[in-house]
Parts: C-alpha cells; sequence; structure tokens
C-alpha cells in the first residue's frame, strides 16, 4: 500500500494565494472526490502538487509513502507514480498518441534500455481494447483537433498505459455528454483497486454516480471544509453549496 | 576586417555541444581530428598562384585553369552581399584560409588502401557500415580530395559514372564540360565565384537515359584542418527518363578559428529524369556554410531538393530549380535548426520558364535559445507562360522567447494563368505544453525534442529511413543540450 499525503499546503499564483492550508490523506485502494463551486482552488491544488511551474508551495509538503516530493522536477513527480489527467489537455501537434506514450514508457526505463516495441503495442491494444477505443486513434497527433470527449478519452488511455499509483483527475467530467462521461467513468473503474488511489475534482455531483468515491470532501477558499462518505455528494447535489457555506458561518 | 579568434564575433555555442558517446554524426562524435600529413597544400590566403597551383597538381587542362582564373577576377571583383545578407559575412577573412590540403589526387576504390588516420575518421562516422546497408556507392571527401570513392559493380555496370569532379575532367571531359558552370554561372554570387576558382573534390554523377538507380548514391565531406576552406563542386546529369537518389552528409570538428565550407552543386535532369538530392549537414558551430545549389529541369523532368541543415556558424544556402522545360517539376523539402549563436539563412528559388510546370516549398525551421532561422524563398513565373502552379509553405517553430526568426518570401507572378499558394505560420512551444509532456514523465528535453520532431514529422517521413532515424537523433541532441 501506499500514500499521498497532503499536509497544511499554501499554494499561490503570483501573488494570490489560492489554498490555503489543505490536508488530506489518500491511500491506494481509495477514491477520494473533492467537490466544491468555481474558483476554490480544486485545480490548483491538482496541478501544484503535479508540479506545475506556475504555482509556488509556499508552505506545507506533499509526500508519497513519507517522502515529501516537493523538490522533484514534474517529470520525477511522474514517474514516482502521480498521474494528472488534464482539465484541458496541451495539443502536441505532429506527435501521435502511440509515439507519444512509447516515448513516456521510454523515459521510465533505465539509461540505455530500450523498450519492447513488440511488448508496447501488445500492452497499447488490450488497454484500447479495455477502454473500447478504436485502433486508429492512437496514429492520431496527440489531441490536436480532438472533441471534449475525444481528448478525455485519451487522458483516461494515458493513465491506462502509465499505471500510475495516485491519479489526479481535473474535472474529468467538464465537456462531456452522457456517453463520453459513460465511457470515461468505465475506464476509471476499470483501472480502480488496490494498486491505485484517485482524487476526483469535480464540480458536480453527476460524475459520482458512475464513478463512486470511498470519501467526499468539500473544498471552499482554498480548505476541505467538509469530508464524508458518498452520501455527503448527495446532500450538497440536494442543498447546494450555500448549505456548506451557511454550516460553516453558523460553526464561526 | 575583424580577425576571426575575436571573441565578440566568435558565437557562444560551445555551451550548447553536448557529450554523447554513441557512434554517428553528430557534432560532438564529429568533434575530432587527426595530425595529417598533407602532400599538397596551396598554403594560406588567395591569390593567382593558389589558382595555378591546385590547377598544376591535378593536372588539368588549359580551359579549367582559364575557367579557374577568370572566376578568381570575379569574385575579387564582386562586394559581400552584406546589402541583403548578414554582416557577419564581413568576418571571414579570406587570407587565413588554406584552399587546397590533399594527401593525393586518386581517391582508393578499397576501404584497405585508404590511409589509416583517414580510414578512422570515416569508420568513426560509420560511412562504411551505411555502404555495406543501404548505399549503391560511396564518395568520402577529406578536406579538398575524396579519399574513397567506389560504386557497386551491378550499378557501373548499367554505365552509371560516380566519381569525384577531379576525376571526371580527367576521364569524361565531354559530358562534365557540357554542363559545368551552365546551371549555375561563375558570377551567380561572390562564393559561387570563389568556388569555380578554388573548386576540388564534390561528386559527379551521370545516370544513362533509362536507368534507374535503385539505391542512394552518397557522399559525405569531411573537414579535418583548421583554418581550412572545402569547396568541392557536384555535378550530376541525369538522362532522359532515368532516376537516381543522391545524399550528402557532412561534419567538421571544432576548431577555435572558423572553418568555410563554400560548395556549388548543379543538376541536370534531362527529360522526363528523376533527381532527389538529400542533405543533412550538422556543421560544427564555427563553420560558414555558404553554398549554391540549382538544378535544371528539362521537359517533365522532376527535381526534388530535401535540405536539412543543422549546425554551422551561418548557413546560407538556398537550393533552386529552373523548370526549364514543360511541366517540369520542381520541389525543396527543407529543415533547418539554429541553435544558440547559429544563423540558418536558408530558402528556396523556383524559377518558372514554361509552361505548365509546377513548384513546390515547403521550409521549416526552429530557432532555439537565441538562435536565427532566415527563410528566403524566390518564386518567378513570367507573363508569356500559362498553367504555372506554385505552392509555398514555410513554417517557423520558436522554442524560447528569445528565439528569432524572419521570412522574406519573393513571389514574382505575372500573367493571370497561374495557380500560386502561400502559406505561413510562425508557432511557439508553449510552457503549457511542456508541463503536460513532462507530466507524463518525459524530461524537459525529452519533451522538447519531441515537439521539434513532431514538428517537423510530415517533412522527415519524406527522408529514407536511415536520414530519418539519423535526424530524429540528431534533434534530440540538439534539444537535450539546449535546456537546463
Amino acid at each position: 500500500m501506499h500514500s499521498l499525503e497532503i499536509k497544511d499546503l499554501h499554494v499561490s499564483i503570483g501573488d494570490k494565494e489560492i489554498v490555503k492550508g489543505l490536508t488530506l490523506t489518500i491511500k491506494t485502494g481509495e477514491v477520494h472526490a473533492i467537490m466544491g463551486p468555481n474558483g476554490t482552488g480544486k485545480s490548483t491544488l491538482s496541478k501544484a502538487i503535479a508540479g506545475h511551474p506556475d504555482y509556488t508551495i509556499t508552505s506545507g509538503d506533499v509526500l508519497i509513502d513519507g517522502k515529501s516530493i516537493l523538490e522533484m522536477e514534474p517529470d520525477e513527480r511522474a514517474r514516482a507514480g502521480v498521474f494528472l489527467a488534464f482539465q484541458y489537455p496541451s495539443e502536441i501537434p505532429g506527435v501521435t498518441i502511440a509515439n507519444f506514450l512509447r516515448a513516456a514508457q521510454q523515459a521510465r526505463l533505465a539509461e540505455g534500455e530500450e523498450l519492447d516495441a513488440t511488448a508496447y503495442y501488445k500492452k497499447l491494444y488490450s488497454k484500447m481494447d479495455m477502454l473500447k477505443i478504436d485502433r486508429k486513434f492512437t496514429s492520431r497527433a496527440v489531441n490536436e483537433g480532438f472533441s471534449g470527449g475525444e481528448k478525455k478519452r485519451c487522458e483516461i488511455l494515458q493513465m491506462a498505459m502509465l499505471e500510475p499509483i495516485f491519479s489526479l483527475m481535473d474535472e474529468t467530467d467538464s465537456g462531456l455528454d452522457i456517453d463520453a462521461l459513460r465511457i470515461v467513468a468505465d475506464g476509471v473503474n476499470a483501472q480502480r483497486g488496490e494498486k491505485l488511489g484517485v482524487l476526483l475534482i469535480t464540480h458536480y455531483q453527476r460524475l459520482l454516480d458512475y464513478i463512486v468515491p470511498d470519501y467526499v470532501h468539500v473544498m471552499w477558499d482554498g480548505r476541505i471544509v467538509k469530508s464524508g462518505d458518498k452520501s455527503l455528494a448527495l446532500d450538497l447535489e440536494a442543498r447546494g453549496y450555500d448549505w456548506v457555506k451557511q454550516e460553516l458561518a453558523a460553526k464561526a | 576586417m575583424k580577425p576571426l579568434s575575436d571573441p565578440e564575433t566568435l558565437a557562444p555555442a560551445e555551451e550548447a555541444a553536448v557529450e554523447n558517446p554513441s557512434v554517428g554524426i553528430d557534432q560532438t562524435a564529429g568533434n575530432f581530428t587527426y595530425d595529417v600529413k598533407y602532400e599538397f597544400d596551396a598554403g594560406t590566403g588567395l591569390n593567382e598562384n593558389t589558382v595555378r597551383y591546385i590547377s598544376s597538381v591535378k593536372k588539368e587542362a588549359q580551359w579549367i585553369l582559364d575557367f579557374r582564373l577568370k572566376a578568381l577576377k570575379t569574385f575579387e571583383s564582386m562586394p559581400l552581399p552584406t546589402h541583403w545578407a548578414t554582416k557577419d559575412l564581413e568576418n571571414i577573412d579570406f587570407n587565413k584560409i588554406r584552399y587546397y590540403l590533399s594527401q593525393g589526387q586518386k581517391p582508393k576504390r578499397t576501404w584497405e588502401e585508404v590511409p589509416d588516420d583517414i580510414k578512422n575518421t570515416f569508420e568513426r562516422l560509420g560511412i562504411p557500415e551505411q555502404e555495406r546497408k543501404f548505399l549503391a556507392g560511396v564518395e568520402a571527401q577529406f578536406d579538398s580530395e575524396a579519399a574513397y570513392s567506389n560504386i557497386k559493380d551491378i550499378v557501373a555496370k548499367q554505365g552509371v559514372i560516380f566519381c569525384n569532379s577531379t576525376e571526371a575532367l580527367r576521364e569524361h571531359p565531354e559530358l562534365f564540360r557540357k554542363w559545368f558552370g551552365k546551371v549555375i554561372p561563375t558570377a551567380d554570387n561572390k562564393f559561387s565565384a570563389l568556388n569555380s576558382a578554388v573548386f576540388s573534390g564534390g561528386s559527379f554523377i551521370y545516370v544513362p537515359p533509362g536507368v534507374k538507380v535503385a539505391q542512394p548514391l552518397q557522399a559525405y565531406f569531411r573537414i579535418n584542418a583548421e583554418n581550412f576552406g572545402q569547396f568541392e563542386r557536384t555535378l550530376i546529369i541525369v538522362d532522359e527518363g532515368a532516376e537516381v537518389t543522391y545524399m550528402e552528409g557532412c561534419t567538421a570538428p571544432k576548431f577555435s578559428t572558423s572553418t568555410l565550407h563554400s560548395a556549388v552543386v548543379e543538376l541536370v535532369a534531362m527529360k522526363g529524369a528523376k533527381i532527389q538530392y538529400i542533405t543533412v549537414q550538422n556543421w560544427a558551430s564555427n563553420v560558414y556554410n555558404l553554398v549554391t545549389k540549382r538544378g535544371l529541369a528539362h521537359e517533365e523532368a522532376e527535381i526534388k531538393w530535401i535540405d536539412c541543415n543543422l549546425g554551422s556558424r551561418l548557413t546560407m544556402k538556398y537550393p533552386g530549380v529552373i523548370l526549364k522545360g514543360r511541366k517540369a517539376r520542381g520541389e525543396v523539402i527543407s529543415i533547418a535548426l539554429a541553435n544558440d549563436g547559429q544563423h540558418q539563412d536558408t530558402g528556396a528559388k523556383m524559377v518558372h520558364a514554361a509552361d505548365e510546370t509546377t513548384s513546390t516549398i515547403v521550409s521549416k525551421s526552429i530557432s532555439v535559445g537565441q538562435g536565427r532561422a532566415t527563410y528566403r524563398g524566390v518564386v518567378h513565373i513570367p507573363k508569356h507562360l500559362k498553367g504555372c502552379k506554385n505552392n509555398t509553405e514555410c513554417d517557423a517553430l520558436l522554442i524560447n522567447t528569445n528565439s528569432r526568426t524572419d521570412t522574406y518570401p519573393a513571389i514574382t507572378v505575372r500573367g493571370d494563368q497561374h495557380a500560386v499558394q502561400h502559406e505561413a505560420s510562425v508557432s511557439k512551444v508553449s510552457e503549457e505544453q511542456i508541463f503536460y509532456m513532462q507530466q507524463r514523465g518525459l524530461t524537459e528535453g525529452q519533451a522538447m525534442s519531441l515537439s521539434v520532431n513532431g514538428f517537423i514529422n510530415d517533412l522527415a517521413r519524406q527522408f529514407p529511413m536511415e536520414y530519418s532515424v539519423e535526424l530524429k537523433r540528431l534533434i534530440d541532441l540538439e534539444m537535450e543540450g539546449s535546456v537546463g
């Protein structure tokens, strides 16, 4: 079992503090959902964990199995097992999905070691079959001219191929119609298990009908203000975020 | 004129060099030199005696000496083209260059006969291995002359001639003289005049009518000596309905002083002939590479230049095609990568001189760090012609915020019965894109080089496999060294 510990994390973009002391521990085998209205720092949290250069961690720590990852470059964090499914994945013109994933796999090998191409394609095709992705898909350039659904499916395929220990899924449901949502959710569910910890960031409860979380956290103004099980998501859906806001005000 | 060793004028490109032990023609693998004893040395500096010396050691006919001497006068009378080109040209000190260095006049037919130092040079560059694997013939030039030249029997039996210019002038003067200097006149530019005065080495190819040479012929140009100028002269004549692919590679070690490479390449494609000319140059970052390349395409002939420019301090090269016969086709595909301290001033020239002629130019340039890429294109379609087509596409990729690219397209189309299309784009590798790729486990350098390879992917796919693999590897090396 592995753990991803986020300890009293403070994150700023420029001078503006976005995440204001967030603490959360995710273990492999668990699915955590973070919900909250727009602008509360959900996406900032995921990008900061992944090491985006625009996000400054002013205090606190992020640890994998007790070891801080904050001194690591984004690619080192990725190779240590952190995967970020982007809300807005970048296009890489001229680079096919197959070649991109191959380069990503190659980057995980020791210097001088060559990727076994046959084994790689075998694995790629089996993952594509699992996710019901057409074979032609991987000869397209990464995200270039993709629909919203195709972009998200491409993210899920990458996740399946790279087999991370922790997957941070940033608004994976945004821009998806119900069919695409179901396909993406099936993909994530297929990868769920003892080897993977998931942090699911979402604005809507809808996604959680398909990917049922073990824990639900409500994020507000840069902090987790309420945690519970999957029923919390349903309460939120029924009562809205104002309910949490009022509760907070009452506590204060 | 400033001396070449002036630290202010020398490009700070050393920092970009990468240590890489793998074999091949990357700049570091090419960065070695042997202390070779030269039997023939024209000394330093250029005057009439230099030209006479070169001509006499080659035992040339009088007409060639006359041609050279006339060219020298033309060279001396022409100004540097700094009214449009970079002032960096002024840093070339023509009096400090050695114009002719060789160990002998006759290239060897087997590698065993090649002197050890020279043989070792080409072994390290992987040439004999490539020859065994996929080439129909190889010529390996070491400084001024070819050290090795061989063509596979099966190709020679078809009547294909492949030798260096020195031999060709001796053994096939009638063929040579007919086209020599006809596609690129001496006075075309100052550097073609210089080449015409002091040329030595380079390839001569003749392919008889109807013969299609299945495997490529390759020449490799190696500069070994310091303060040296390499002036090879290549002439390729492909007769009616015949086809050939020619590839050239070049390297030089990194010296503290600058080196000059100034070639002239003339191609003649007779009726229905096809020539594909592929260059992958990877000069050290102190080489001035000033090359004139042009082809003459007769009726229904096709000339295609594939030009990859990596390395050098300054490259000025605009391969061209004169579309002389009806339905002739010309194509230039070029890739240039300008790293820190480098200026790739490249482009293409298409002169339409017959009806229904077609030309295509696709140019992609990558500027890294303070590297500068310039595209210059000339397309000329006169009024009296009809049914001509040109398609020009030039794309530039900037890696850093201080990278630079300039585009100077000059398209002259007269008359109203032509179709011309021009597209240009400038893109940047964004920070988001690099972060995205890093998030998948690629280092920043790997992410950069994958982005660059993606940018040129559609062009690289058109290369023979061996060369596209090599190009990808060279780009990886350039990009690995450019970040950090």
